[in-house]
């Protein structure tokens, strides 16, 4: 009991913390939103998913990785070749000039399917693959850079190079990935319709309980020794390594780590929202999910959830109503938070929070509200600090 | 490459070769301001592209102005273009770096970040000012046309006087760095802060000019890229990665590493574009660099600076 309370849920701020954002997530936002809306809500939290991951590797870590997207991308063209692939049999696609594989493979006059879709076709490689493509991608990079002491911002800008060949290449490659369009019109999953409103339903639950599992997997993570060591380096990373500690293992680890969270919210967000697509894999989508990051607050794992459903409904609001305003807005925001609020909502609510839920304990609220009236009255500068 | 005659290929390398000398003028001039800038102050700048296309729209808007009110100063407005743009394009960043980017010194992952948005904010100015279009100056005649020195090559104007401008503001930036004194307090600086404001040399001036540098000549390379391409809102945020690459291939702090590395980089893609298609063209040069980056992170030519 100890143990979950203390490492998983983060003590007793941490569970008040996990139990608002649960029941908003679980109970409030069901229950008020309509399908449509829960849906989207639902493609928010596969972003919350790179938020988390971004916590880890950036909040606690230092490392700022500009390609989080790559790992998301990934994650969600693993899950849509498979679906894909199921999607494309025989007989649904008898009218191609070669039945039985992706249409847009046909209209780039492919004949048969390229030899990398083959394990596709088989559910557990694809679960497997979804996380563990990307944890041996990051592997990679990570191994190549973290031994080589690269650091800071030229890991952000190979990474960003990175997310850029990878767009580049899924544009460029259209009759192996679908290029531009994405792969499209995914309909089942073993055979169980992903797109009508229950099974929408249920998939936002599983998305929902999996973002849950991924922010107790961080927490007891970062509440382990590893995560001290993580904010030591993060701090004096010359420190660690001279006490014996081999800096660039625990870097490739967070990094892989970060990479297989990602890489599950992209997995969800085909599955949610039933096409996958280079737009969600570049440079741009790759700096959104560090905006998100740095809203909610670098160092909290609830907090980024927040902050990705904050920045999401600002986003789709402001589009949806004043398009060309939504730029100076995000640009803003950018600003803003990292000079004015390094550390996000987050470090906002640890800061005032406590004036509010103080104010609620002891229904102080009444006087706090006419000790500001009374300073306004006289127009005497209130000293008062709380 | 079994189809082409050596005639053939020669002059396939002779033209791809000019190509690719365009955007190795448009990638030095980008990139010289960003080499500027991240090895004096190790801050990475996003909106760089921004400043860019800030020098590329001051031309267009001097020649649409030069169109409908001096017609005849049409044939020389561009030369006081590229001052313009040197001149709106630098002040902007003397702004910029006065209201935001010497509170985060300290922090240069953040610096990314909030020159980050504000290149949003830039690109949505554009569009609003200049709309979503895609515009470009009328050049003056002496920029049209070709020279021919044999029958199968062909080599524009613009490109050769490009080109030119390049060599002249890499040679104005490497006499300014390294034979002015106040190159001399730049360098000083880049090596040990601390120490340089301890015998007397003004470090946050230096800064702040130096940036300012930085984005006017990112300025002259916007004017330089209205020769080569239209300029649209998103312009600048497409050259910015291949400039960062240049920077980071070169190794930071290095005139002669930055320019290698942008030869290097423009002319791979340019001569490969012709034999496959652009897309691969450009994931295999980006590949290549980022493998040669892991293999050597210092870049081609590394700097001696201390950390």
């Amino acid at each position: 009991m100890n143990f979950i309370q203390e490492r998983l849920l983060g003590g007793k701020n941490g569970m008040i913390g996990i139990a608002i954002l649960a029941a908003l997530i679980f109970i409030i936002l069901p229950l008020s939103l309509d399908l449509f809306r829960l849906n989207l809500v639902g493609k928010y939290l596969t972003y919350a998913f790179a938020a988390v991951s971004l916590v880890l590797l950036w909040g606690y870590g230092g490392i700022l990785s500009l390609g989080q997207g790559v790992f998301f991308g990934l994650g969600g063209y693993a899950m849509a070749m498979y679906l894909k692939l199921e999607a494309s049999d025989p007989v649904s696609t008898k009218i191609q000039s070669t039945p039985g594989i992706p249409d847009f493979m046909d209209w780039n006059q492919l004949t048969e399917l390229p030899w990398f879709w083959e394990p596709f076709n088989s559910f557990g490689f694809t679960t497997l693959a979804v996380i563990l493509i990307p944890g041996v991608f990051a592997f990679i990079i990570g191994y190549s850079m973290f031994k080589r002491r690269v650091g800071g911002v030229y890991f952000a800008i190979i990474t960003q190079i990175i997310a850029l060949i990878l767009t580049v290449l899924i544009v460029g490659q259209q009759g192996y990935t679908g290029g531009i369009n994405g792969i499209t019109d995914l309909k089942t999953l073993n055979g169980w319709d992903i797109r009508d409103d229950s099974s929408k339903y249920i998939l936002y639950f599983i998305n929902a309980i999996l973002l849950f599992g991924v922010i107790f997997l961080s927490r007891y993570v970062l509440t382990s020794k590893f995560g001290r060591l993580l904010l030591a380096m993060k701090d004096k990373e010359d420190r660690v390594r001279f006490s014996g500690y081999d800096v660039s293992n625990f870097k490739i680890f967070v990094f892989v780590l970060s990479a297989m969270i990602a890489a599950i919210g992209g997995a969800m967000f085909t599955l949610q929202v039933g096409f996958m697509s280079p737009s969600f894999v570049g440079i741009v989508p790759s700096i959104e999910m560090v905006i998100f990051a740095a809203v909610g607050g670098r160092m909290s794992l609830i907090g980024v959830v927040y902050g990705t459903l904050l920045v999401n409904f600002g986003k789709t609001m402001f589009s949806e109503t004043f398009p060309e305003f939504w730029l100076f807005l995000m640009g803003g925001l950018f600003i803003a938070v990292v000079m004015y609020f390094p550390n996000g909502l987050a470090g906002l609510w640890d800061k005032h929070g406590y004036k509010l839920t103080n104010c609620i304990k002891n229904l102080q609220c009444f006087n706090v509200v006419k000790a500001f009236v009374d300073s306004k009255r006289t127009s005497k500068v209130s000293t008062a600090n709380d | 490459m079994g189809e082409y005659t050596t005639q053939e290929l020669v002059s396939i390398f002779a033209m791809q070769g000019f190509a690719g000398i365009s955007l190795f003028s448009v990638l030095l001039l980008m990139a010289l301001g960003l080499a500027i800038i991240f090895g004096q102050m190790g801050v990475i700048n996003m909106a760089h592209g921004e400043f860019m296309a800030v020098g590329a729209y001051t031309t267009y808007l001097l020649s649409a102005m030069s169109e409908k009110y001096f017609p005849g100063f049409i044939q020389y407005y561009f030369i006081f273009a590229i001052i313009f743009s040197f001149i709106i394009a630098g002040a902007l960043g003397y702004l910029a770096e006065f209201a935001l980017i010497r509170h985060l010194y300290k922090r240069p992952l953040d610096t990314l970040l909030a020159t980050w948005g504000l290149s949003l904010i830039m690109q949505q100015a554009f569009r609003s000012i200049f709309g979503a279009r895609e515009v470009s100056p009328t050049l003056p005649e002496w920029l049209l046309g070709s020279y021919q020195p044999t029958e199968t090559i062909d080599i524009p104007l613009n490109g050769l006087f490009v080109l030119g401008l390049t060599a002249a503001v890499t040679l104005g930036v490497f006499i300014l760095m390294y034979r002015s004194s106040w190159g001399l307090r730049v360098r000083a600086t880049t090596q040990n802060r601390v120490m340089s404001g301890a015998v007397g040399i003004n470090t946050k001036k230096i800064d702040r000019l130096t940036f300012a540098l930085g984005c006017g000549i990112a300025g002259i390379a916007g004017a330089a890229f209205t020769t080569i391409a239209s300029t649209g809102p998103t312009t600048g945020s497409l050259y910015i990665v291949d400039t960062f690459m240049v920077v980071v291939f070169g190794g930071a702090g290095s005139l002669l590493g930055t320019i290698a590395s942008a030869f290097s980089i423009a002319q791979g893609q340019s001569i490969l574009e012709f034999f496959i298609s652009g897309s691969m063209a450009k994931v295999i040069t980006l590949l290549t660099i980022v493998i040669f980056l892991m293999m050597r992170p210092e870049g081609l030519f590394a700097s001696k600076v201390r950390k």
